[in-house]
């Protein structure tokens, strides 16, 4: 296909999302919604007032421990790639990270779309192979004695990472908690900071 | 099978990429309707489901699995796949209309007698209900298989292959992706979190980690 190689990807695209509307098969603006979908209203964010919420409520802690997919729905997110959400917490000693070696399954109700570290081949082939390496190549040090799992979803299961609340933040409120919980500290390569 | 998807613990990839916090969901405008397009010709317009979906993404041969134009190239490259397969398109439509809109003297290929799969799943999403209770229980020793039937897709990673590992989770029942995405039946199994100890894996010398992995019924024996 050395020829196709001449084209570009937004040639291409242009070229199948015309070919599929004067068929019939595509709406445009249904495409539209869905970008503007995942542009704007499903991302981090969701994941982020998940955790806050359990950063304050230990009961609702308990319920999304127990079964993440029906205490995240609570908040109001689900959906496409949401089946069935584990949660599990990361402690001083516990340290969760997740992956799809497979492909790049990602949990999008609570995280949005994935960044494309957690894409790159890079990332998918050395996780399940020297974590702590590659998680100390993306800045998180992790003392020699703290326990690393590393969850790789290869099926319809999806993981999120609840992280450690930090040190200071005791008198936050929920609406403070929010914006210091990032993406990379839900998948686990990172911690929250203040 | 095993196919190019299939990178876990494979050696050669350099760096890992420094997350940006600042990343835009979608870099470029085409990525945005390459991920929309692919998402609607998965669901509604090829008739092929997720599995299948990952199945195309899994025949792509190396350049087009590792597109330059990165993951939203890769996933067009398998949107492409899936509707040839389903004779909604010509092989070679998406290029002739590409260099046509760019001026070339090009002849598209006629529009082809679509034969898309005879498909109708018996319930939204891929978890099932399964009546017969799981064959392993939380902490029950599981060795998984070496070898997996070359003519169709599977989700057993090569490394995992031939390990022993512990059930740490029995997950909901979900349909096998092994026939499901060839649409030879839905075949719901119960899927285990089996965790595995990195020195199994990879040798005395490795990090101390565990791994753990969602796998299918059929992919385990006792051990």
């Amino acid at each position: 296909m050395t020829s196709q190689d001449q084209l570009t990807a937004a040639q291409r695209t242009e070229a199948l999302e015309q070919l599929l509307t004067e068929r019939g098969l595509v709406d445009p603006k249904v495409m539209d919604g869905f970008i503007e979908t995942y542009e704007t209203k499903v991302g981090p964010l969701n994941g982020a007032k998940v955790v806050a919420r359990a950063w304050v409520d230990p009961e609702y802690k308990q319920r999304l421990l127990q079964d993440g997919t029906a205490a995240i729905k609570e908040l109001g997110f689900g959906g496409p790639q949401g089946e069935h959400i584990v949660v599990v917490e990361n402690t001083p000693t516990v340290h969760n990270v997740t992956v799809c070696t497979l492909c790049s399954c990602y949990p999008w109700p609570v995280l949005g779309l994935p960044p494309s570290w957690y894409k790159d081949p890079a990332y998918r082939a050395r996780i399940v192979r020297e974590p702590r390496t590659v998680l100390a190549e993306m800045g998180l040090e992790l003392d020699d004695d703290v326990e690393i799992i590393v969850r790789d979803s290869s099926s319809e299961v999806r993981w999120m990472v609840l992280p450690e609340r930090p040190a200071g933040t005791e008198d936050f409120t929920e609406e403070e908690l929010i914006p210091l919980i990032t993406r990379d500290a839900l998948v686990g390569v990172a911690k929250v900071t203040l | 099978m095993t196919t190019v998807d299939d990178l876990g613990g494979a050696e050669g990839f350099g760096p890992v990429r420094p997350p940006d916090p600042d990343e835009p969901v979608f870099t470029e405008r085409w990525e945005g309707r390459a991920f929309a397009l692919t998402l609607l010709t998965m669901g509604r317009i090829s008739g092929r489901n997720l599995d299948a979906f990952r199945y195309a993404l899994g025949r792509l041969d190396e350049s087009a699995y590792f597109d330059p134009d990165g993951y939203y190239g890769r996933w067009l490259n398998a949107a492409e796949l899936m509707l040839t397969d389903s004779a909604i398109l010509a092989p070679g439509a998406v290029e002739a209309r590409a260099r046509k809109l760019r001026g070339e003297d090009v002849e598209e290929p006629p529009i082809p007698e679509p034969n898309k799969p005879d498909y109708a799943p018996t319930g939204p999403g891929s978890l099932r209900q399964i009546d017969e209770p799981p064959r392993f229980a939380v902490g029950d020793h599981v060795r998984t298989r070496t070898e997996m039937p070359a003519d169709r897709p599977n989700r057993l990673p090569r490394y995992v292959r031939g390990h022993v590992g512990v059930v740490e989770l029995i997950q909901p029942a979900h349909l096998l992706p092994d026939t499901h995405a060839v649409f030879e039946g839905e075949n719901p199994q119960h899927v285990y979190t089996v965790r595995f100890d990195s020195h199994d894996l990879w040798g005395a010398d490795a990090e101390s980690f565990a791994v753990t992995i969602e796998l299918y019924d059929s992919y385990l024996e006792p051990a």
